[in-house]
């Protein structure tokens, strides 16, 4: 059955409450999830103080503000800092978004509260375990799929069918949309997903790929595709502004195009 | 969970081949398909049928008898029960395939679901076709 509560070892039990930075004028509290492979512990919430004042504003400068001054073993992915790499994601007060384009401001009352993406195996403290996410990316063949000839130069598009790729191409595969969605929490072993599925329909209306019919052939199934409720929780937490549930209702409705 | 596999067994499978697992089964818009067929048939019966109840209402069952004697409503009612337990039954499977897990359960789950839809179905339209008729 669905599981309604986590594991006994999954539990969140205390925390740390780190001291205030000395001499800071204008502090933030952070809540933080924090769980080590290695002790055998349950994971657990350490507080944190940041000095607003010597931090810039995002929830990653302050992540990477504690992790510099306060607590050097607090683990999380980063790497471009301006919402192109999607490493960062996580749940921040209660939303999956990127740590690097969220400001700390946004949150209006209380500490911030940071956790790792949900319903995801947890790796160390922030980082989740998305090796079944990626695996699911590479099972939608997300590279262009031709018989015809190779052209002498590149495969043409025009304007307009280009601009249908508008919306989906910029997906950056962070994960908030997919692990934000109830019905990837229930059925992650056999629904791709809202991004495995957005990424197959952008090669889907792909105007220069050939193997349309085949990449519906490979989506039609109760699980892999109809899965997907509308809950519309991955448009609510896609940080790039684009909508998943839309991509799979376009997928849906191709699939009765072709049958009814 | 519909790998067969062994706790242990699954941990040596590749992550594409766990996601690939038995491939596509090529099915459910059909399903899709219906349930938005018999929900757009629903709302266009809903307001007969509430008409139809609405005149029922505090008859006794010669009345009642009477009122469906006519082919109209009768259809109307036959063509609401078929539609909407059509859309039960469908609903009730999507139900079940999310939450129930287990294989054998949610195979004897989806066994149910089609055996009562089935029997709730004959029931009402036996119901119905028997007022109708009188006999």
């Amino acid at each position: 059955m669905v599981e309604f509560a986590l594991p006994k070892n999954s539990r969140i039990t205390g925390g740390k409450a780190w001291p205030k930075p000395a001499g800071a004028t204008q502090t933030r509290e952070f809540k933080v999830y924090r769980w080590n492979p290695d002790d055998g512990k349950n994971p657990s919430v350490d507080t944190y103080h940041v000095d607003t004042g010597d931090c810039g504003p995002m929830v990653l400068d302050a992540l990477i503000w504690i992790k510099n001054n306060v607590d050097p073993t607090l683990t999380f992915r980063r790497s471009c800092r301006e919402g192109v790499c999607g490493s960062c994601a996580m749940n921040i007060d209660g939303q999956n978004t990127l740590a690097c384009t969220k400001s700390m401001h946004d949150v209006k009352e209380g500490a911030v509260k940071v956790n790792p993406l949900p319903h995801q195996p947890v790796v160390k403290d922030l980082i989740p375990d998305l090796t079944n996410f990626y695996a699911q990316y590479a099972s939608i063949e997300p590279w262009l799929k031709t018989t015809s000839p190779t052209p002498q130069k590149e495969w043409r598009q025009s304007h307009a069918d280009r601009e249908k790729l508008d919306g989906l191409y910029e997906c950056i595969l962070c994960a908030c949309c997919s692990t934000s969605c109830p019905s990837y929490w229930w059925n992650s072993d056999r629904y791709l997903g809202p991004a495995a599925l957005l990424q197959a329909n952008r090669w889907v209306k792909d105007s220069r790929d050939e193997a349309t019919g085949e990449r519906l052939d490979n989506l039609e199934d109760p699980f892999r595709l109809y899965r997907c409720h509308t809950i519309l929780n991955c448009a609510k937490a896609c940080p790039k502004g684009l909508n998943p549930a839309e991509a799979i209702a376009e997928l849906k409705l191709k699939m009765v195009e072709r049958q009814v | 969970m519909s790998t067969p596999d062994s706790q242990g067994a699954k941990s040596m499978r590749t992550p594409l081949g766990r996601v690939r697992n038995l491939g596509s089964s090529h099915s459910g818009t059909s399903d899709f398909w219906r349930q938005r067929l018999t929900a757009v048939a629903m709302v266009l019966l809903i307001l007969p049928v509430i008409v139809v109840v609405m005149m029922l209402l505090g008859r006794n069952q010669a009345g009642a008898a009477q009122i469906l004697g006519s082919p109209l409503v009768a259809i109307i009612l036959l063509l609401f029960i078929v539609a909407s337990i059509w859309h039960m039954k469908i609903g009730m499977q999507v139900v079940i395939e999310d939450y129930v897990h287990g294989e054998m359960v949610k195979l004897a789950a989806i066994m149910a679901n089609n055996f009562f839809s089935v029997a709730v179905a004959l029931a009402s339209i036996y119901a119905i076709l028997k007022l109708s008729s009188g006999v």
